[in-house]
């Protein structure tokens, strides 16, 4: 791609060299820590599932067993492996055995380590070839069916009741959406476990729990084959939860996933530690499963000024970057999140959104973009509002952005009605059509607003970046660099999960995963 | 020259184009399929609303057998302006400059605001935007402003850590933002404030302030809180009921 903006290839260069660096930093950290809900996610891959009689999901009862025997630091499969060996019994009947106080399961005799291995990789081999198998089972569907063209039209349900979802994502699609994301219920990424079974009462948003997630897969394919295009299903594993909801993602074949410990740690106050760890098993799932990861660096942008703060996102995105290649995860995959959310009334502000936009393209070529609506300056005067979000539309088609979060004109007032989505469906299939080749017709003015603009929030993010080499990644967020939220390193939730690995420790996923064939 | 109509405030009615033309626009969906029926079921419905003369413009098929309506009428109720009384928040509103003196003037001590986005709700914009120190559309937040200690403690606060928070800093007032309203959970939960603060025995020590874009003064008053602010609301109109009750509700003895 010949750059519009004169982009500095050096400087992009030695910014993308000092992402790497935060990140191998970090990558030191989490290579010698576990989770509680790592652990709970090698249970559920195993084949645990179900819950106890007072709603305990039973990978939390497992993992809780191992915890209270002092074994977690060993993992999850280390334990199941050797019950499986001393009982005979498979996960499932060993997690139930537990949950009826049948079983202690780190109170057993031990097996040869050897044996122990060859038992889970056994059974994890099974779950990873079920994984292997939806992925294919997409392409075919993508084969056959076909999608619709990028930007790819995402937008949100909401109910709380997943058959309600159901009925605005049927309706979402036929009107031309390509990817439908069920909104979780707001407060779900703090809970330190994942509800199950499928769920009608939620506020803001639905639980994602497996059985949900299998409910609206078979409802997108069947609408998908009737209108004969693929529509991807997305949902959120940010929170205390990452790999757990990845893993069920990749069970149920979800296509897209929220993905990001930054958002956690800023937006809900998840513990640093906690979720940079959860995060690098949840992405390593989302890259071999084939699902496209969004981070959320819009996020930045509404609780920090989208004009000054606009080189955070820039350096954010750069470390996403490299943290998703350190798992496994192709940049074909990576769903790097921006945000159209400059005050409306700012002069010339629309080249300002261009310039990021055009940035981030050229910066990522071959990144599907996430790009995020207005939000924070939408108000109650929806026709302005509807205004707005063809505005961010425009910027859209002209920037080749890869997946466009539909702003909706009622924004600032309800979850969307049906007809809120069918007006912003047609908006932008509107703009996107008829503009579709304007972004290839123009050039940009040397040294004008927007090639200086976009040259300016590059040098500001790759100086951002140096100085989190520096200084490491922790800190740089302690100091309330991102998003101006400040987070300590041993604050917020989540921070009683963390361990460390002692030298027994194995996780058969994240070999077979990382290391294994990925076709 | 004939003159323009001049409006009656004891019957208002909507104007388009012409006085007294009732003129309305609306917009909805119907779950039947889209049709002629379908055309006929909006103008029953909207006749039945008392908006005469329906004009169905526009009506499409949202894909599951529903239909969107964009629909003109002409609305028969009218409404007595000249009787309409709306509970406001009594204060007059200052700068941040005056708030700042009027603390130094009359309060003469630091005072301290607790804040927070209380329950499950995890959107913390209303709250930031009162208390961070950018503030929100140039209007700076609590925390810039020299005499007031701002402590925004963020998003999925439980009441009880609010209070317990509140007392620990012996606040003097507690600010609580509610923007997520979907099934109206933010009445349970500032309800449950109030009654917890009762409980502790502190209702009548603290200036009780909830704000958010579902949230009225009215609302406020009624859920036993001593004001509501809603969208549009800055910094100053919080900390200019603060001060101001503070002093008229003899608080200033800390």
């Amino acid at each position: 791609m010949i750059s519009k903006l004169n982009l500095n290839p050096e400087i992009i260069d030695s910014a993308r060299n000092s992402a790497r660096n935060i990140a191998e930093d970090v990558q030191s950290f989490i290579d010698v820590h576990t989770t509680v809900s790592t652990e709970r996610t090698v249970a559920r891959l195993m084949g645990i599932d179900g819950i106890d009689e007072i709603e305990k999901p039973l990978p939390n009862v497992i993992v809780d067993n191992i915890g209270e025997g002092g074994g977690l630091r060993r993992g999850a499969a280390y334990w199941i492996g050797n019950a499986m060996l001393n009982t005979g019994d498979n996960p499932q009947t060993i997690a139930e055995r537990i949950s009826k106080g049948e079983l202690d399961i780190t109170r057993i005799p031990m097996a040869s380590e050897e044996k122990i291995r060859d038992t889970v990789f056994l059974v994890a081999r099974e779950t990873v070839e079920r994984i292997r198998k939806n992925r294919k089972q997409r392409e075919r569907y993508l084969k056959e069916l076909g999608e619709g063209t990028q930007p790819y039209i995402y937008v949100i349900v909401a109910t709380g009741n997943i058959y309600e979802d159901i009925i605005q994502a049927k309706a979402a699609a036929k009107q031309g959406a390509d990817i439908i994301a069920v909104i979780r219920t707001t407060g779900q990424s703090l809970l330190d476990y994942v509800p199950y079974g499928p769920t009608t009462e939620g506020f803001g948003g639905t639980y994602a729990t497996q059985a949900n997630f299998k409910l609206m897969r078979k409802a997108l394919d069947e609408v998908g084959e009737e209108i004969g295009r693929y529509i991807r299903l997305c949902n959120y594993c940010s929170g205390l939860c990452m790999p757990e909801i990845a893993a069920m993602g990749a069970i149920e074949r979800l296509d897209v996933m929220l993905n990001d410990a930054l958002y956690g740690i800023l937006f809900r106050d998840i513990n640093m530690q906690r979720t940079l760890v959860d995060q690098f098993f949840s992405r390593v799932i989302n890259g071999f499963s084939g699902v496209i990861i969004n981070t959320g660096e819009d996020n930045y942008l509404t609780t920090d000024d989208a004009v000054e703060a606009a080189h955070t996102v820039l350096a954010s995105q750069l470390i996403n970057e490299q943290f998703a290649l350190k798992a496994g995860l192709p940049e074909e995959q990576m769903g790097l999140g921006h945000a159209f959310e400059m005050d409306p009334y700012l002069k010339d502000g629309f080249l300002l959104e261009l310039a990021q936009a055009q940035m981030a393209r050229e910066i990522f070529p071959d990144a599907p973009l996430k790009y995020m609506p207005p939000t924070k300056y939408m108000t109650g005067n929806i026709f302005r509002g509807h205004v707005q979000d063809a505005m961010f539309n425009m910027i859209s088609i002209m920037t080749h952005q890869g997946i466009q979060l539909l702003g909706m004109m009622t924004e600032a007032i309800h979850t969307p009605h049906l007809h809120d989505r069918f007006l912003a469906i047609e908006n932008a299939k509107y703009i996107f059509n008829n503009a579709k080749d304007l972004g290839d017709e123009i050039t940009f003015k040397e040294n004008g607003i927007i090639m200086s603009r976009a040259q300016e929030v590059l040098a500001k993010a790759e100086k951002l970046l140096k100085q989190i080499e520096k200084e490491g990644l922790y800190s740089t967020i302690e100091q309330g660099k991102f998003g101006g939220v400040k987070r300590s390193r041993t604050g917020g939730k989540g921070l009683e999960g963390v361990t460390t690995k002692d030298s027994g420790y194995f996780n058969p996923f994240i070999s077979l995963m990382l290391g294994g064939d990925r076709k | 020259m004939t003159g323009v109509a001049k409006v009656d405030l004891t019957k208002v009615r909507p104007y388009g184009d012409t006085m007294d033309d009732g003129m309305i626009q609306l917009g909805f969906t119907l779950p039947v399929p889209d049709g002629d029926e379908a055309v006929e079921a909006a103008k029953q419905l909207v006749k039945k609303m008392g908006v005469n003369e329906p004009n169905v413009v526009h009506h499409a098929d949202l894909g599951v057998g529903y239909t969107y309506f964009v629909v003109y009428g002409k609305c028969q109720h009218t409404v007595d302006y000249s009787k309409i009384e709306v509970p406001k928040i009594d204060v007059e509103v200052m700068s941040k400059e005056q708030v700042e003196r009027y603390i130094k003037d009359n309060i003469k001590r630091k005072i301290v605001i607790v804040g927070a986005c209380t329950g499950t709700d995890a959107h913390t914009v209303g709250i930031d935007a009162i208390m961070n120190m950018k503030g929100y559309n140039h209007h700076f937040g609590l925390e810039r402003y020299e005499g007031i200690e701002a402590i925004n403690m963020g998003s999925q606060v439980p009441n009880e850590d609010l209070i317990a928070k509140a007392i620990e800093t012996n606040a003097d007032a507690i600010l609580v933002s509610q923007v997520v309203t979907q099934k109206d959970v933010h009445i349970p939960n500032l309800t449950q404030l109030v009654e917890l603060l009762e409980a502790e025995g502190i209702r009548d020590k603290v200036i009780l302030v909830c704000g958010g874009p579902r949230i009225s003064h009215e609302l406020a008053k009624e859920l036993g809180y001593d004001a509501g602010f809603g969208s549009g609301s800055y910094a100053e109109d919080v900390a200019s009921f603060v001060v101001t009750e503070i002093v008229n509700r003899k608080l200033v003895e800390a």
